[in-house]
């Protein structure tokens, strides 16, 4: 016979089940009968509206790119930690976790500080400055930027514009998405053995041979899980990213100020409506996620 | 005996101290902070010496919109002196708690005092900006706030249309040009109008920030050296609402002391709090007094030009209004 360290199958599982109804399943369940009482055309018509639309864009666009710059950078970050001993080391481990402890608006409102055109970061692509000397009006690359149309928007009237375009959004995005990778991939590196990596070095394979065909393949659906998991996170969103874009329809605005928008207008339905297709889409993603998971402890033999 | 004398004492002593600490809560917008600050320590004085009752104001100040969705939502105000008439119209039409006359119980549409919509702009003016047109000029940068979520951005906005208006004779059409260029010269559209403040004053962006009169005087007092006000020649007449909130004030029995406070607004006292604080004051010897202080321009109402605040929310505002239609994919 089988034993289980929490006794009772019966008592765990209906705990479970009212603790899943009462916090998650109730709410969305009224989350979504709100977006049914205006009627199923005007839910599909704020969902579909053209400005909605874009917003959908710019919310998982960047997301996207943010979670995938973090797919890379974060999974260098945790092999540092890893693999690495430096003083410092643990107050860096430490710090990988700001993201998650810090209330989003203070990320916000510190990143836009740092990157406005005349503060900390940002004065340095001014047009005077050698990172922003390229895009002046007056160098040869510059004046060639200024007739597209997709490069004015981070054109501005002195040097680049990082904060209030879709770059500020790319950067607040990659920072809360960080400490996802890096948690997620850094057990996993953690538990790589030296022995086999040494194994291929004996057998005469490169470094680069090694790192794809040994390391890799065990790393790849951690990575996966850690991406999805800081891509559902940025999809979301909204407190530090709502100080440092531009909030400019069809360019820098995100679907959760949209819905912020609908309330102001009384429009609860068509808020709701827009928090359901959210919440759709954050739920496909962490199946996505779960799958991962799965198959990442198929593989690695737990399941 | 003497335990049920002291209870008996105990009980008087809270229900006294609750008949002589009334406490009532004002809900009001954003940029009224420094001035009901100002205001309610001189009521509270005022109305201890007259009823010999300690007062206590709670405040409350936050987007006009969202805090009359908090009324709605059962934030218990007493009073509410918000930045629109539309929100508290809003509040007697969804939640009943006023009846939808209410703008008629207090002088001037129940407005104590006034206010409207100038430029402020970097020292020495840089770009020239004079009058509503220069703001169309090359490479001039706008700041407002946006208006499907500010109530000061709506008062920009019409503003601008209005201006339009005058010059082109009442052609709607020009108007409508203009307000899709100056947007296009806008940056940053912040969801709030002290968010569009920080972004022109602390971040450095923007050549001009459509602003309240009272929060330019606010930036420019803080930042004397950095700043300029400059005032158009044509703007918008904003009258910020006040009024007692009947339920709540009845529930509570606070009816007497919500009126006074409301009431004392109006008095030369409250009035000249109020120009202390660049609101525009309606008694006409405390305007007279502050007459060098608000330069005179040609004020348009809301009434007039755009039919009322329900029509021009509707026509303009609303989901697919036109100032949703001007902002196009390709507009760029």
């Amino acid at each position: 016979m089988k034993r289980h360290t929490l006794p009772g199958f019966g008592i765990t599982l209906g705990y479970t089940l009212v603790y899943l109804t009462l916090i998650v399943l109730i709410p969305l369940a009224a989350l979504f009968l709100k977006t049914q009482s205006g009627g199923w055309h005007h839910f599909w018509e704020t969902i579909t509206s053209p400005q909605v639309v874009a917003s959908y864009k710019v919310s998982f666009g960047i997301s996207f790119l943010a979670a995938a710059v973090n797919g890379v950078l974060g999974v260098l970050a945790a092999w540092v930690l890893v693999r690495y001993r430096f003083p410092g080391r643990r107050l860096l481990d430490a710090m990988v976790d700001l993201p998650f402890a810090l209330p989003t608006a203070v990320a916000g409102i510190a990143l836009t500080t740092l990157f406005a055109p005349n503060e900390w970061i940002g004065q340095f692509f001014a047009y005077t400055q050698p990172l922003g000397a390229w895009a002046s009006p007056q160098s040869p690359t510059g004046a060639w930027l200024a007739t597209q149309d997709w490069a004015r928007p981070y054109l501005g009237p002195t040097g680049i514009r990082i904060a209030y375009t879709q770059i500020g959004i790319f950067i607040a995005l990659t920072f809360i998405g960080l400490p996802f990778v890096v948690r997620t991939v850094q057990p996993v590196i953690q538990d790589l053995s030296l022995d086999v990596e040494e194994a291929a070095a004996c057998l005469g394979a490169s470094r680069w041979q090694t790192f794809t065909r040994v390391v890799l393949p065990g790393l790849l659906p951690a990575i996966f899980t850690g991406v999805t998991l800081a891509y559902g996170r940025a999809v979301g969103e909204y407190g530090s990213v709502v100080f440092i874009s531009g909030n400019l329809p069809f360019q820098t605005q995100i679907t959760p100020m949209l819905i912020i928008s609908k309330l102001e207008d009384y429009d609860y339905t068509g808020a709701a409506g827009l928090g359901f297709v959210m919440l759709l889409a954050s739920f496909a993603i962490l199946l996505v996620s779960n799958f991962l998971q799965a198959w990442n402890n198929r593989r690695n033999g737990v399941a | 005996m003497k335990i049920l004398t002291l209870a008996g004492l105990a009980l008087a002593a809270l229900a006294g101290s609750a008949l002589a600490a009334p406490t009532i809560l004002n809900v009001s917008y954003d940029p009224t902070r420094e001035l009901y600050a100002d205001f309610d320590a001189v009521f509270a004085k005022h109305w201890k010496e007259k009823t010999g009752q300690d007062l206590k104001i709670d405040q409350s100040h936050g987007g006009s919109g969202k805090q009359a969705r908090s009324v709605i939502d059962g934030l218990e105000a007493d009073v509410v002196t918000l930045a629109l008439a539309y929100d508290i119209d809003s509040i007697a039409q969804k939640a009943k708690l006023l009846p939808e006359d209410w703008q008629k119980r207090l002088p001037n549409n129940s407005s104590p005092y006034t206010s409207t919509i100038v430029f402020l702009v970097r020292k020495g003016n840089p770009k020239g900006i004079q009058d509503w047109p220069d703001l169309l000029k090359t490479g001039v940068e706008v700041i407002t706030p946006n208006p499907r979520t500010s109530g000061g951005a709506r008062w920009n906005y019409l503003a601008a249309w209005a201006d339009a208006l005058k010059r082109n004779g009442g052609d709607e059409a020009k108007a409508r040009e203009f307000v899709t260029e100056l947007f296009k010269h806008v940056p940053v559209l912040d969801s709030g109008a002290r968010g569009s403040t920080v972004t022109f004053t602390e971040r450095g962006i923007g050549d001009v920030l459509l602003a309240w009169e009272n929060e330019a005087y606010l930036a420019l007092q803080q930042k004397p050296d950095q700043f300029e006000i400059i005032t158009p020649k044509v703007s918008i007449l904003a009258e910020p609402p006040v009024a007692v909130v009947d339920k709540i004030v009845d529930r509570k029995g606070t009816r007497e002391v919500a009126t006074a406070y409301l009431e004392y607004l109006y008095t030369p006292e409250g009035q000249d709090i109020v120009a202390k604080h660049f609101y525009r004051p309606t008694d006409p010897t405390v305007k007279a007094k502050y007459a060098d202080k608000f330069p005179a321009l040609e004020l348009v109402t809301i009434d007039d030009t755009f039919g009322g605040w329900a029509n021009a929310q509707k026509v303009h505002f609303e989901n697919g209004g036109i100032f949703d239609q001007i902002y196009q994919p390709q507009a760029r």
